[in-house]
């Protein structure tokens, strides 16, 4: 009762420094992207001018133009895009799986082997880059997307995020009287769980999205031909000719940053959201 | 109604078949669980586990991708450890470590603090804000702070010459690269780090920031007493993963400096670009594993402490 009376006059109002400070934060993250577009539309005599030149110039076109002829850039976008979706689906969809069979399936070995995904979270594998690469090399994958692909697409993490989400959303009850319609376990997963945790899975998805989209030490080591380049390993290969064109390197990393930032303005609330509900602590 | 329930419940559900047993279904519906499973585990297995165990196993070689494989057991180590070149990576990586943890959680704190006032206006907005950096590569945002940095046309220097400092050469310098990573690394994470202590924060009930408001704390008090404290396992958890994190930090010394070496004194390589320069760069595979058996081990010993550290703040509790 005290409650809803309190609840009406709420103390800690904001004060104007909370605005400004989030404000200056606010700018700081996205000065630099802004600072991109101006450099990537601009001349390199105009870009390295004192003080500043504030509004993009008219130079968009042309040095796309270069960037498309220096590398094939185009093909990067594409390629860093089949490889992302690839890694994000393949982690909503496996990661469901293994998280329905670990939360709602009986099997002996259930709990020894959750606990073996969990500490496998804690083994750091991006350090075993050379044998990692000799095994890509065995299967002869070294310089193709596949390489990139197949580790990632199942992650412990993912398991135990959708784990928890399961648990959480889908009662014994429901499964149970599925099981007495004659749902195979198949069905059980494809026609009840899974509709009903693909907010989640979708969540996960994004994040290995937008994780593969940025990946380079990785790529940088697999890929050799300039058409197979990622996205990330095209704006290193510009960035050797930086020399040559300061504005060009800029050019494609504003290329490579834009279907990010356009997915990030449809679905950024959702990944917010995902992080806020304690989601990626890991 | 009470009724009607009441004279239907005796009444057996004869309508309803029983579960069926396990026995019932089919070999196959019976290891489904395993098959829903057994991706996650071939692919670690292959992908994770067998190279982190060849690692240790290559770094006891004198191993030529294209030539011999000559055991010579701990000689990489012995080498390694002798390795001026090793010391400074291990004495940049903690430096560029530090210089981006400390100012990236403090940042963090006092931003979770402000986002997780219930009257903010715009919060959705400042929250996606600072998601932006998350979302932008490495590889662009390096492109963009080495022009922001750069020695004779950067902004910055132009900002600090109108104040009448001194051009700072940030590329070439020691300190100057260290700063300049950092800030590349504190400008990502920051965001990412502030949205999960407002995460933890809202778990905090709002009652406690009321009452603490009513019995007259201020702000500071409020964020010394309540929000710091309530924080400390998420704030050791992010400490342990900046810190693992940046012992692998490898793509903005990359593309900050010139080439594997990170300039022309090695003035900004890290651990994980020395591998990477011994592996991929000499083709020394045994000796390129060996600093990798070396990181492996200082991650152990991080997890480790950091085991430690938590079990204690519970007993604490």
């Amino acid at each position: 009762m005290t409650s809803t009376t309190t609840r009406g006059r709420r103390p800690g109002r904001v004060r104007w420094w909370t605005y400004l400070l989030l404000s200056a934060a606010t700018a700081a993250c996205l000065f630099p992207l802004y600072w991109m577009f101006i450099v990537a539309t601009t001349d390199t005599a105009t870009a390295t001018e004192m003080p500043p030149e504030v509004v993009p110039g008219g130079n968009f076109f042309h040095l796309m133009g270069l960037v498309l002829e220096t590398v094939p850039f185009v093909q990067s976008l594409l390629n860093s895009l089949a490889v992302s979706t690839a890694i994000g689906v393949g982690q909503a969809v496996l990661c469901s799986l293994a998280g329905f069979a670990f939360a709602k399936l009986q099997f002996p070995g259930r709990n020894t082997l959750f606990v073996i995904v969990v500490l496998t979270m804690t083994v750091p594998t991006q350090l075993s880059v050379i044998p990692q690469y000799m095994i890509m090399s065995e299967l002869g994958w070294v310089d193709t997307l596949q390489a990139l692909i197949v580790p990632g697409l199942a992650s412990a993490f993912g398991i135990f995020w959708m784990r928890q989400h399961i648990s959480a959303t889908i009662s014994d009850e429901l499964m149970q009287a599925a099981r007495i319609d004659g749902a195979s376990t198949g069905q059980v997963f494809w026609r009840i769980a899974f509709p009903i945790v693909r907010p989640a899975a979708f969540v996960l998805g994004l994040f290995g999205f937008v994780t593969a989209w940025n990946d380079f030490l990785w790529p940088f080591i697999v890929l050799k031909s300039p058409e197979r380049y990622t996205a990330q390993i095209a704006i290193k290969a510009l960035q050797n000719s930086l020399d040559v064109d300061l504005g060009l390197a800029m050019s494609g990393s504003f290329l490579a940053t834009i279907p990010l930032v356009v997915l990030f303005v449809i679905v950024g609330r959702r990944m917010v959201a995902g992080i806020l509900e304690g989601a990626f602590k890991g | 109604m009470t009724a009607v329930t009441a004279t239907l419940t005796p009444a057996p559900s004869a309508e309803l078949p029983p579960p069926a047993s396990p026995r019932g279904r089919g070999l196959a519906e019976r290891l489904s669980a395993y098959a829903y499973i057994a991706p996650f585990f071939v692919l670690f297995g292959v992908f994770g586990l067998f190279p982190l165990a060849f690692t240790f196993y290559v770094a006891l070689f004198d191993w030529n991708p294209i030539g011999d494989q000559v055991f010579i057991g701990t000689d990489n180590f012995t080498r390694m450890f002798a390795d001026p070149r090793f010391w400074n990576a291990a004495g940049n990586t903690v430096s560029i470590w530090a210089l981006s943890t400390i100012p990236q959680l403090l940042l963090a704190l006092v931003l979770a603090h402000v986002l997780n006032n219930a009257r903010l206006r715009f919060a959705l907005f400042f929250r996606m804000s600072v998601m932006v950096p998350y979302i932008t590569s490495v590889a662009a945002t390096a492109v963009v702070f080495a022009q922001l940095f750069d020695r004779d046309y950067g902004l910055l220097n132009w900002l600090l010459g109108l104040v009448g400092v001194e051009p700072v050469d940030f590329v070439q310098s020691t300190w100057g690269s260290h700063v300049l990573i950092a800030t590349m690394v504190t400008w990502r994470w920051f965001g990412y780090t502030t949205l999960l202590y407002l995460a933890s924060l809202q778990s905090v009930p709002r009652a406690v920031f009321e009452a603490a408001a009513i019995d007259g704390a201020g702000p500071w008090q409020r964020f010394r007493h309540i929000t710091v404290p309530s924080l400390r396992p998420v704030i050791i958890f992010t400490v342990v993963t900046s810190t693992i994190g940046g012992l692998q930090i490898f793509t903005e010394p990359l593309l900050t400096g010139s080439g594997l070496t990170c300039g022309a004194v090695r003035q900004c390589q890290t651990l994980t670009l020395f591998l990477y320069e011994q592996g991929f760069g000499q083709f020394e595979f045994g000796y390129g594993s060996a600093i990798g058996v070396a990181l492996f081990v200082m991650v152990v010993a991080i997890a480790a402490i950091n085991f430690v550290l938590s079990t204690r703040i519970k007993a604490d509790r």
